[in-house]
């Protein structure tokens, strides 16, 4: 049952996807080009987003079971940090290069586009390579006085 | 600034907004989960037992979404300017960054700050910021 829900869910996200035409990577720049010809479509995707979006966390808030019986798993980080923000800025800069983040990327290539695959593959490339980083770095190692190397 | 009324689909954006709305509700309400897709995806990359079929689910679900859409109405073909070089840069930025920051426009942008998280807040304000200064550079400085 939970995975039809997952299935549905992102069955939905990509409709969603594809109706605010934010699958559309001209559409997209077309919003973050401020000093061109400016889009504001994606500005009002997020407001319709957010408005269902805060009523669903709302009542999703003090759930401990969701409706299907299954845990909780919403986020509880509450720290602002350099991660965050050095991540967020790379994130951006790609984003404005090509049009794409995630979703729309991942749509685009349900459709069959060619250039989605270059996309995605370099995508899934760059999260391995945090994977890699990640799994390399010693968790909660204290290094020592003159320790070693 | 000057507004493109021609490209500018008020309607439809909106709609499709709460529609997406709709699926990270349903998420968050049936399964507990945000739907965040970089974290749905990067999970992936580093399997645990019990944690992967519905990660796959919901993946097969936005790729499937097109196929979908298609048996109603002509699908809108998107139009994809950016070069080979050019989408492996974005891929590669994308990816690490989405992990480092922990959260893409879906996670941070629409989960976020529907649950009013001051760290989406901040994450949605950097890359937004950062996005509109690359078109900016990649537009206005390079012509690109």
């Amino acid at each position: 049952m939970l995975l039809i829900a997952s299935l549905l869910a992102g069955l939905v996200f990509g409709l969603g996807l594809i109706v605010s035409g934010m699958a559309n990577p001209a559409k997209v720049l077309g919003f973050l080009d401020l000093a061109g010809a400016w889009d504001p479509s994606l500005a009002l995707v997020m407001a319709g987003a957010i408005a269902v979006g805060l009523v669903a966390f709302l009542a999703a808030r003090n759930r401990t079971v969701s409706l299907l019986g299954a845990a909780m798993k919403l986020p509880t980080a509450r720290h602002i940090d350099r991660r965050l923000v050095l991540g967020s800025l790379l994130f951006g800069i790609g984003w404005g290069i090509a049009g794409f983040c995630p979703g729309p990327g991942l749509v685009a290539l349900g459709m069959g586009e060619a250039k989605a695959v270059v996309f995605i593959a370099a995508m899934l490339v760059g999260m391995a390579v945090f994977e890699l980083v990640e799994r390399r770095k010693p968790p909660g190692i204290v290094r020592t006085a003159g320790g070693s190397r | 600034m000057s507004i493109d009324w021609n490209a500018f689909t008020p309607w439809s954006a909106l709609a499709g907004g709460v529609i997406i709305g709709i699926a990270a509700a349903m998420f968050a309400l049936l399964n507990g989960r945000i739907a965040g897709i970089s974290g749905v995806i990067g999970g992936l990359l580093k399997p645990a037992p019990g944690d992967v079929a519905w990660r796959a689910a919901f993946v097969a679900g936005l790729l499937g979404a097109p196929l979908l859409y298609a048996l109603f109405a002509i699908l809108p073909k998107p139009q994809i300017a950016a070069s080979e070089g050019a989408l492996v840069l974005a891929g590669l930025l994308v990816g690490i960054g989405t992990r480092y920051g922990s959260g893409c426009t879906s996670g941070h942008g629409v989960c976020g700050l529907s649950r009013l998280s001051p760290r989406s807040l901040v994450a949605t304000a950097v890359f937004m910021i950062a996005g509109f200064v690359t078109v900016y550079v990649a537009r206005h400085v390079f012509g690109m």
